[in-house]
């Protein structure tokens, strides 16, 4: 069971299941049996519909729960571990930013815990800025920034002390249509700079294929991986979302959803 | 009337000063017996004529409400970090501080007399700390435990200790919560150390003053040391805002959101 998992893995999941209220009249089996391994520097879109267990299929990478079952490896050990260790970066569908802190100082935060010294957070934090495109907001109050803004800020947050792995679940998800869109290719752009591996978790289709170039299909009760559909689509950009290819997909997509539920 | 914060504060100036008007005008034309509510001007001129007695009284009553104020709300503060912090403490104390604030505090006043020695600021002190301790104590409570889950999951991804999520985390989100229980604490401060005057403490305090004038007859002396009281717990309550808006910046920062 403990082989060791190559380098070129970032995370692997190996038949783990989590179980919430074991025993109890209430138990919910919330995964059950998954494998999945993430190439290291892969973008992996998880998709399902709402208690499918994708959200905690990604808290289960991040070490917040347990497996009750299985195991989870993150960079080759526990994901336990590789959160005391700072693998990995989070972002949620509330970008959780702090309003009593500044821009900046949401985004230094982390590295405030790891001990950065002032100058070596003012730099990365200046660094990360010009990255989401957001220099000109340092000072300002997250509830002075528009909801694409704040997840901007949360991206830079997650991404300020270098993770080798960005965890997402469902960032994008309150933000209108054209906002999304720009986010999005913002953050395609973000991953081919930084070389980062990302699971990001949605329940849009389009959002799933445009970004990833693995879509993991997820069913419900018990929470299992249905499908696991690659996606070649080059570089993306704007005329993706015209591409045939891109449509074949979501299709594909949609199929093995809607195959949920027909039993 | 250009100046904004002029306009802000104009529609209370006029409906006040009209009141005192109305109040004046009311009195005069009814011409009632002075002892059943005297007119703004005989207050007024009463506060000038005794003007170093009442601000000696005024200062003894200050001292009290102020100091205990401050030592209620450290106590306050400082328990509703251990109950949020560490179960035990919770259940061993938030029983204890229920069971405490349903005793009428006020009523304690002539045992702690009888404790602190009758002339004694202590015993007034301690009904003010008593009186402002339990809603500090239980709207500091729920701000450092009423916390996005979303927040606390980020600073364990962050690896955060304990510790470092209650600096971080807890403290900056109870703020609002401490400054609304605050700003009852301030009023509620005044009021208690007037009433636990009525009944001993320093002799030249407000409480004393009132009750004296009062049991002498004297309504409009009375009536100066309620108005010297009032505006005490005006003035308490402004400092707790000005602070507020000092120590939450963000708060008070307009919230226009720029497009993008």
């Amino acid at each position: 069971m403990n082989d060791v998992v190559p380098p070129s893995i970032a995370v692997e999941a190996r038949g783990a299941s989590k179980v919430f209220s074991r025993g109890k009249p209430n138990q919910v089996v919330a995964l059950e049996n998954i494998d999945l391994s993430v190439r290291r520097g892969g973008f992996v879109s998880l998709i399902g519909p709402s208690g499918c267990g994708k959200s905690t299929l990604l808290r289960l990478m991040a070490g917040l729960v347990p497996a009750t079952e299985g195991e989870m490896l993150v960079n080759g050990k526990s994901a336990d571990q590789a959160r005391r260790d700072r693998d990995y970066g989070m972002a949620f569908q509330s970008a959780s930013l702090f309003d009593w802190r500044t821009v900046a100082r949401n985004i230094e935060l982390p590295l405030e815990l790891l001990g950065w010294s002032k100058a070596q957070r003012a730099d990365r934090t200046k660094e990360m800025l010009n990255l989401v495109q957001l220099s000109e907001f340092a000072e300002h109050y997250p509830n002075q920034l528009s909801g694409g803004m704040q997840q901007r800020v949360a991206i830079a947050r997650a991404l300020s002390f270098e993770p080798s792995i960005l965890l997402m679940d469902e960032p994008f998800g309150a933000l209108d249509e054209m906002t999304r869109e720009h986010m999005q290719a913002e953050l395609l752009r973000i991953w081919g700079d930084t070389q980062t591996s990302v699971v990001f978790v949605t329940h849009s289709i389009p959002e799933a294929v445009f970004l990833a170039q693995r879509v993991i299909v997820m069913s419900p009760r018990p929470g299992r991986i249905i499908a696991d559909i690659h996606v070649d689509l080059g570089s993306r950009d704007v005329d993706t979302r015209e591409d045939p290819e891109f449509f074949r997909k979501i299709t594909e997509v949609r199929e093995a959803l809607r195959a949920i539920e027909g039993h | 009337m250009n100046n904004p914060r002029l306009r802000a504060i104009a529609p209370a100036l006029i409906v006040g000063i009209g009141g005192l008007v109305l109040w004046e005008l009311v009195l005069t034309v009814l011409n009632p017996q002075a002892f059943v509510l005297p007119r703004p001007s005989v207050i007024a001129g009463k506060v000038v004529e005794q003007w170093s007695t009442i601000v000696t009284a005024t200062r003894s009553t200050g001292f009290v409400a102020v100091t205990g104020l401050i030592a209620g709300a450290f106590f306050g503060v400082v328990v509703a970090v251990l109950v949020s912090r560490f179960r035990l403490v919770s259940e061993a104390v938030t029983p204890l501080a229920v069971a405490v604030n349903a005793i009428p505090i006020i009523a304690l006043a002539p045992i702690f007399n009888f404790w602190f020695g009758l002339r004694s600021p202590r015993s007034n002190q301690g009904i003010v700390v008593l009186l402002v301790f339990f809603p500090v104590f239980v709207n500091t409570v729920r701000g450092l435990t009423e916390v996005h889950q979303g927040q606390l999951d980020l600073m364990e991804s962050f690896a955060a200790t304990k510790w470092e999520t209650l600096k971080q985390v807890r403290i900056p989100n109870a703020l609002p919560y401490l400054f609304t229980s605050l700003k009852i604490a301030s009023s509620l401060a005044v009021i208690a150390a007037i009433v636990a005057e009525y009944f001993g403490g320093d002799q030249a305090a407000l409480g004393q003053l009132i009750v004296q004038q009062a049991a002498l007859s004297r309504y409009s002396s009375a009536w100066a040391g309620v108005l010297a009281g009032t505006l005490m717990g005006m003035a308490l309550y402004l400092i707790v805002v000005i602070l507020e808006r000092r120590l939450m910046p963000w708060q008070v920062t307009e919230t226009e959101r720029p497009g993008g």
